[in-house]
């Protein structure tokens, strides 16, 4: 959506005139603040958030932190980043746990906002964690809501408590006691209880869902909302927080084209935090929200922290070590390749993953385009070589060229895309075991490195310049297997893939994290 | 908690409408309001810059001419576009989209009563085949509104191959009108936009289809824009469905919308209720609205 283009997009624009730049006039901050202005609303930020927001940046930007900075413009950047941390919660909140099983969760919000949905994802991620989570079906509004439950927590694999048929008959006030009873009786550690989306206008229904909270005293109600909502976020909330006086809030829809704005308002408003982000219609998409990291994404810095815990959930500690020898000793072979290529491929959806990536928002209609079953390819042709060829791919010359091209079905010009691609990674892959910076073809430094400054060059046209559809898959396939590297070494030092210090898998400690929030603010 | 206020700008208006003159007040009060009511930054601007061309025109300084200019302004505006729905075909084929948790479902239900209150026969596909128990859900519905339903026969059909069973049966029952379901679906899902592109396809293999209608959430903000875009080019919208009326926000992006990509809004949902869905008026939006 090019026309509409969302937060990050808009702020990426903003801050180019300013990078530019070596001194901030306050014209220049006038003129920066409105384009942020600008920006918030047409994301749907809450106009009294926007006026906030604008005010203490404007502020901070005129004062003295910024006059006397050594780059104004990076200055403006950081302000913003803190401030957007600022509205968006600061720290992230876990759920709390009663000290007394059952730990009661209440779900409400408004119609369609994927409550039903969200229930399921909750309760598979709960039992993940071993926990025994039932659900309780207390939406008796909507027709089916109770089938839809049954049906969502069947894929989940977790019982469900649902005694009335639902469709306008029975109590729901009732249900959800009788739930949280049942619960106890059959030692589940953790009871989720649906409700019926209802109207922050509709007095009755809020009361009903007011009622549902004191029968149950739940240890938390999660509001759910919509990523796509626009002003009325603010009305919403507010009845909501009035009506259910909800402890934390989910964001739904979080995987389409609107976010930020539903955020920003009711993390401001309500001052409660955002806890869970839902990003898809499978079950598994859902994930516990970061504040920083969200801040980051709408600066379009990408989201390089969840993009490294799940690279190191993928891949094995062993084997990157392993990896990480091999590049320093330059005995990296085209067997290596095959299997970092394996391994990026368990990591789940390489689209999914390479828009977390800094400066990805603008390749969104790349990723679009990128076919998967590239990889498939590659496998089908470094599997068509002989174990020689495979260790020393110096051998490979024109006759076995065209052998190996026929065994897996492509052509020779493939495969030598596929050589002169292994070179370039094998390349990289040295530069950064010995601690240095990679600079990946088409794409400049990478953001947020050792670079100095945030000078962030180009980043727009990374993919590829050919014309030739099959060229072009080939080099953003070098992309995707050459930034991971890029990305670990942001945050460890320099070691491949993040993976190579002898850190336990698990998350990154506080002070890698404070270690990237200041790289992300210079 | 809110009160039950009428779907209404009156009360963020009034203020600035109780005043007696016009002044710089009024000015940001009334782009304030716009602004929250979701008209967005551009039409909000586009709006309040005629405004007060026309103020200055006619060298007036009574909030209440200013507020009548308003609602005449939205009115006309409104009203560029021709919102009756066109349902003459035999059978008349209504293919219904959007993203996830609009309403498509309960506004089927209405739609589909709505048109057996004129006695016309009806026929539902069942196309969402993915949502768990949306069959269920519309089925429901279907038998509030006393309308047939065709089911697909296992969980997870390709939903083109119901809508074309139930073209098919319509086709050979003689059913006038014939109302598709679809699952939601986000507008930047590129592989279930083009799950659309075929259905719509493989229905007109068999017969034209009417109407494409996209239903939109009256709660959603600028993001209603990207989701009108990315259905009109993957399904042929050729009218909007605003719901959701009832609740505290305005729909104002709708305007937006039909203003950017000349697709009317033809129906309007206004609660759970099955007769709570009308035709769209724009005088009597503009009304409502402005109050």
């Amino acid at each position: 959506m090019a026309t509409f283009g969302n937060l990050s997009d808009r702020l990426a624009e903003t801050f180019k005139n300013l990078r530019t730049k070596g001194k901030l006039s306050a014209a220049d901050v006038d003129g920066t603040v409105r384009e942020i202005r600008r920006a918030l609303l047409d994301a749907d930020v809450a106009l009294e958030v926007v006026k906030e927001f604008t005010g203490k940046v404007r502020e901070r930007a005129l004062g003295d932190e910024v006059s006397k900075a050594l780059n104004p413009a990076q200055q403006v950047v950081k302000i913003v980043n803190e401030e957007l941390v600022e509205i968006l919660g600061g720290q992230q909140r876990r759920l709390e746990f009663a000290k007394k099983p059952p730990t009661i969760i209440m779900l409400a919000g408004l119609q369609g906002a994927g409550k039903t949905t969200l229930a399921g994802k909750l309760a598979k991620w709960l039992a993940k964690d071993g926990h025994t989570p039932i659900l309780v079906a207390a939406d008796l509004q909507r027709p089916n809501a109770v089938t839809q439950l049954e049906v969502v927590g069947a894929q989940a694999g977790v019982p469900v408590y649902a005694p009335e048929p639902g469709n306008g008959v029975g109590n729901p006030v009732k249900v959800a006691r009788d739930g949280v009873k049942y619960a106890q009786q059959k030692m589940h550690d953790v009871v989720i209880v649906d409700t019926a989306g209802r109207l922050g206008v509709d007095a009755e229904m809020m009361k009903q869902a007011a009622d549902i909270r004191k029968a149950i005293d739940p240890d938390e109600v999660l509001f759910v909302i919509d990523a796509m909502i626009g002003q009325d976020a603010v009305a919403t909330a507010k009845a909501f927080q009035d009506g259910v006086d909800f402890t934390g809030v989910v964001l739904s829809k979080l995987d389409g084209d609107a976010r930020g704005g539903a955020a920003l308002s009711v993390a401001s408003i309500t001052g409660r935090p955002i806890m869970f982000a839902s990003t898809g219609e499978s079950l598994d998409d859902f994930e516990p929200f970061h504040p920083d990291r969200m801040a980051s994404r709408i600066l379009d810095l990408g989201d390089i922290l969840t993009l490294i815990e799940q690279a190191q959930g993928a891949f094995d500690e062993d084997e990157a070590r392993k990896m990480a020898e091999k590049f320093s000793t330059d005995s990296f072979t085209l067997d290596d390749f095959l299997g970092q290529m394996q391994q990026l491929r368990n990591m789940g959806s390489i689209k999914k993953m390479m828009s977390m990536l800094p400066g990805a928002g603008a390749m969104k209609q790349q990723l679009e385009n990128f076919d998967e079953r590239e990889i498939v390819r590659t496998e089908a042709i470094i599997q068509s070589m002989t174990k020689a060829e495979r260790t020393t791919p110096k051998l490979l010359n024109g006759s076995r060229r065209l052998r190996i091209a026929r065994g897996a079905g492509s052509t020779v010009t493939e495969v030598n895309q596929l050589v002169s691609r292994f070179e370039q990674a094998a390349k990289m892959m040295k530069t950064v075991a010995k601690g240095g910076m990679p600079n990946i073809p088409g794409m400049g430094p990478v953001p947020g490195g050792m670079g100095g400054g945030r000078s962030k060059p180009q980043p727009k046209k990374k993919g590829s310049k050919s014309g030739n559809p099959a060229k072009r898959a080939a080099e953003n396939l070098a992309l995707a297997s050459g930034e991971k590297p890029a990305a670990g070494a942001g945050v460890s030092g320099g070691t491949g893939f993040g993976l190579g210090s002898s850190r336990k898998a698990g998350g990154p400690s506080e002070d890698e994290m404070a270690a990237l929030q200041k790289m992300l603010g210079r | 908690m809110a009160e039950r206020t009428p779907w209404s700008l009156s009360g963020a208006l009034r203020g600035m409408f109780a005043k007696k003159l016009i002044d710089a007040e009024t000015w940001e009060d009334l782009e304030d309001a716009l602004i929250q009511a979701d008209f967005g930054p551009s039409i909000t601007e586009a709006i309040v810059a005629d405004l007060r061309a026309k103020v200055a025109k006619y060298n007036t300084t009574d909030p209440t001419d200013l507020q009548r200019m308003l609602r005449e302004g939205l009115e006309e505006r409104l009203s560029k576009l021709d919102s009756t729905l066109n349902l003459s075909a035999r059978p008349a084929v209504v293919l219904v989209v959007g993203v996830n948790g609009v309403g498509k479902t309960t506004t089927i239900g209405k739609f589909a009563k709505f048109l057996r209150t004129y006695n016309r026969s009806v026929l539902i596909g069942a196309a969402d085949t993915f949502r768990a128990a949306a069959v269920e859900q519309l089925a429901t519905w279907a038998e509030r509104a006393g309308a047939d339903i065709v089911r697909p026969q296992a969980h997870g059909q390709d939903p083109a191959s119901v809508a074309f069973q139930t073209v098919e049966r319509a086709m050979k029952d003689g059913t006038e009108i014939v109302i598709i379901d679809t699952a939601g679906r986000l507008q930047t899902k590129g592989g279930l936009m083009d799950e659309l592109t075929k259905i719509r396809k493989v229905i007109e293999k068999q017969t034209p289809i009417a109407e494409v209608l996209l239903v939109l959430d009256a709660t959603t903000g600028q993001n209603g824009l990207a989701q009108a875009e990315a259905f009109i080019q993957h399904a042929g919208v050729t009218g909007l469905v605003l719901t959701k009326l009832d609740g505290s926000a305005k729909g104002g992006f709708v305007l937006a919308v039909q203003e950017k990509t000349g697709i009317p809004i033809k129906l309007v949902g206004q609660g759970e209720g099955i007769n709570d869905l009308t035709g769209f008026t724009p005088h009597v939006f503009a009304q409502k609205l402005v109050g």
